[in-house]
């Protein structure tokens, strides 16, 4: 019948819409901030001091980049995944989940495909991050905003495109990474396989400006958001151009997604970990609040992470396994929560 | 006044709403009936402009509602639909401050502060004005949404389904607050409801749908007519009088 009738109905079973479980309301959100924050800023600076021995000059410039990576990853995916379920009503939804990340290093393979690596290392790390974010913009746009603006897509038919897509996305990459040379293929993975062990100074700095002229624009939109939250037809009524914004969003998170792909590679669950555990910490619906928490929980995970898994358990390896993981769990675990309600 | 002019919406090859045009005059309660799939909601949602048209065109106090821009129309008309589902969790005070965003932008004032008061009042609320709107009952929850778009302050109130889950005594409830809101506030209330007995005590005027159609409009006493009944659901319904209003009895 009546097709616009059940568009809110029909997006998200009940439980998932309903943010039910009691988020600890004892602290204030700006308490909460303030105690984030000086968790955050004593745990970086642990990671810069701890064991500081021998040639501090080489020492701290390398420590420095590599928290610099970190505080920009945990900046990106957490305000990208907090901005992206706002436009999308859900919680559950990520642009990592949706296949964002897929798509970057698709872009970054068909780059390597078409024009060979040692071509694309000389155009140096700036021009080629501006290149691949270029294409990454346009891509998410066509791809996805069909998606998102309409009403009445339903949450599982989203993730089903998300998980297509991410899938398509691997699958034309890893076709194109064994039709390539196998030394071109080394370069490739040099670029994929970055961890925060080995960030490259120059395109940390371009990360920085692109991430700072996006969030200039996620800030003039703050108040939006807030409506955006309400759901579409909410904002609709409310006078909010909904296409515009949710066009501007996807935008924002392209970008952002990029950043932090480009920094360090794919990590599928982080956001949505942050994301859930800032809605959790904070009792208001500001995205003033939200977006800030939901970064600085992402700088504790990372920084601490990384400082327990180097000097703890004396490990070099990848934080985002750990990451990964327990994401994952949350993941299933808030599926669940969903069906069984 | 809204204007609608020959309004359609198709899907594929099925036309829902098929060349629709009527005038709905200011102040009072104007009640769209029909069966089910009669394209009440869509005419609703394009009338609000939640749903791009195929055909014709909606203007509100001459404002047309595809041009004009949306924030000015959103000081001049508030829509509710049937499920108000929310992601986030807000008190009941915030809901109805989002009733001001058209006005002031996400920057409150304390003109907002006194129009939210207000609303919250109106509807009863005070009480409630502090508690988080998935702690609400269902007839709160709708009272809730409905302080919301009162706090927007619109000429014009667009209602789909407002008695949806709402049992007798809060329809009841709502039906008599809809009134007052177009008594006593000079509001133009526009709703889509299926219960027609609610519609001919508390109309001033009814639209009847049928199959995408337009097929009647009048006030209730030349709607509440057996043979235009039968018209517009195609069964027999017996008209009464009681205490001055036409009730349909079609249970049995």
């Amino acid at each position: 019948m009546n097709a616009v009738g059940n568009t809110a109905s029909t997006q998200l079973p009940a439980a998932l819409t309903q943010h039910t479980r009691r988020p600890l309301k004892s602290l204030a959100p700006k308490t909460w901030i303030v105690l984030l924050a000086v968790l955050a800023a004593a745990l970086v600076a642990t990671f810069m001091l701890i064991d500081l021995r021998g040639n501090i000059g080489y020492i701290l410039p390398r420590r420095a980049i590599k928290v610099g990576s970190m505080l920009l990853v945990a900046y990106a995916v957490g305000v990208s995944t907090v901005l992206f379920q706002t436009v999308t009503s859900n919680r559950i939804l990520t642009p990592s989940i949706m296949g964002f990340d897929a798509l970057y290093m698709l872009i970054q393979t068909a780059l390597t495909f078409a024009i060979g690596g040692q071509a694309l290392l000389s155009l140096g790390a700036p021009v080629r991050f501006v290149i691949e974010v270029g294409l990454m913009v346009g891509f998410s746009f066509l791809l996805y905003r069909w998606l998102f603006t309409g009403g009445g897509k339903s949450l599982h038919l989203m993730l089903l495109v998300g998980i297509v897509f991410g899938v398509m996305f691997r699958g034309i990459s890893s076709l194109l990474q064994r039709l390539i040379d196998p030394s071109e293929f080394i370069i490739l993975q040099d670029l994929f396989f970055a961890s925060f062990n080995n960030v490259d100074g120059l395109l940390l700095l371009v990360s920085v400006a692109a991430v700072a002229a996006v969030s200039g624009l996620a800030w003039r939109m703050r108040h939006q958001l807030d409506v955006l939250s309400l759901g579409r037809d909410m904002a609709l009524n409310l006078g909010v151009d909904h296409k515009r914004s949710v066009t501007s969003v996807l935008v924002i998170c392209a970008v952002l997604v990029a950043v932090s792909t480009a920094l360090v590679g794919p990590i599928t669950f982080f956001g949505l970990l942050v994301a859930s555990l800032a809605y959790q910490l904070c009792s208001h619906f500001r995205h003033a609040y939200v977006l800030p928490i939901a970064v600085l929980l992402g700088v504790i995970a990372l920084v601490g992470g990384q400082l327990v898994l180097e000097r703890v358990f004396a490990f070099d390896t990848a934080l985002s396994i750990v990451i990964e993981f327990v994401g994952g769990i949350v993941f299933i675990a808030l599926l669940l929560k969903g069906s069984v309600k | 006044m809204i204007h609608v002019s020959d309004v359609s919406k198709r899907y594929g090859a099925q036309t829902v709403v098929d060349g629709v045009s009527c005038y709905i005059k200011d102040g009072g309660i104007t009640s769209i009936i029909g069966p089910n799939g009669a394209g009440k909601s869509t005419l609703l949602s394009m009338m609000s402009r939640l749903l791009p048209m195929d055909g014709g065109s909606v203007s509100i106090d001459g404002l047309d509602v595809t041009a004009t821009d949306s924030k000015q129309l959103a000081r001049k008309m508030a829509i509710l639909r049937q499920e108000n589902q929310l992601t986030v969790r807000l008190s009941v005070r915030d809901l109805v401050g989002f009733g001001r965003f058209p006005h002031n932008n996400g920057r409150p004032t304390a003109a907002d502060k006194v129009h939210i008061d207000q609303a919250l009042e109106y509807l009863d609320l005070g009480d409630l004005a502090d508690k988080f709107v998935d702690e609400l009952s269902g007839g709160q929850r709708q009272r809730a949404f409905i302080a919301m778009v009162l706090a927007q302050d619109t000429d014009y109130l667009l209602l789909d389904e407002p008695l949806n889950n709402l049992d007798m005594k809060h329809s009841v409830e709502m039906m008599r607050l809809l009134r007052r809101l177009a008594d006593e506030l000079g509001k133009t209330v526009v709703l889509v409801i299926h219960d027609i007995n609610f519609a001919s005590c508390y109309s001033d005027s009814i639209v009847a749908m049928r199959q995408g159609r337009l097929i009647h409009q009048g006030p209730p006493a030349q709607i509440m007519q057996p043979e235009v009944l039968r018209d517009v659901y195609e069964i027999d319904i017996r008209i009464e009088e009681i205490d001055g209003n036409r009730i349909g009895v079609y249970f049995a």
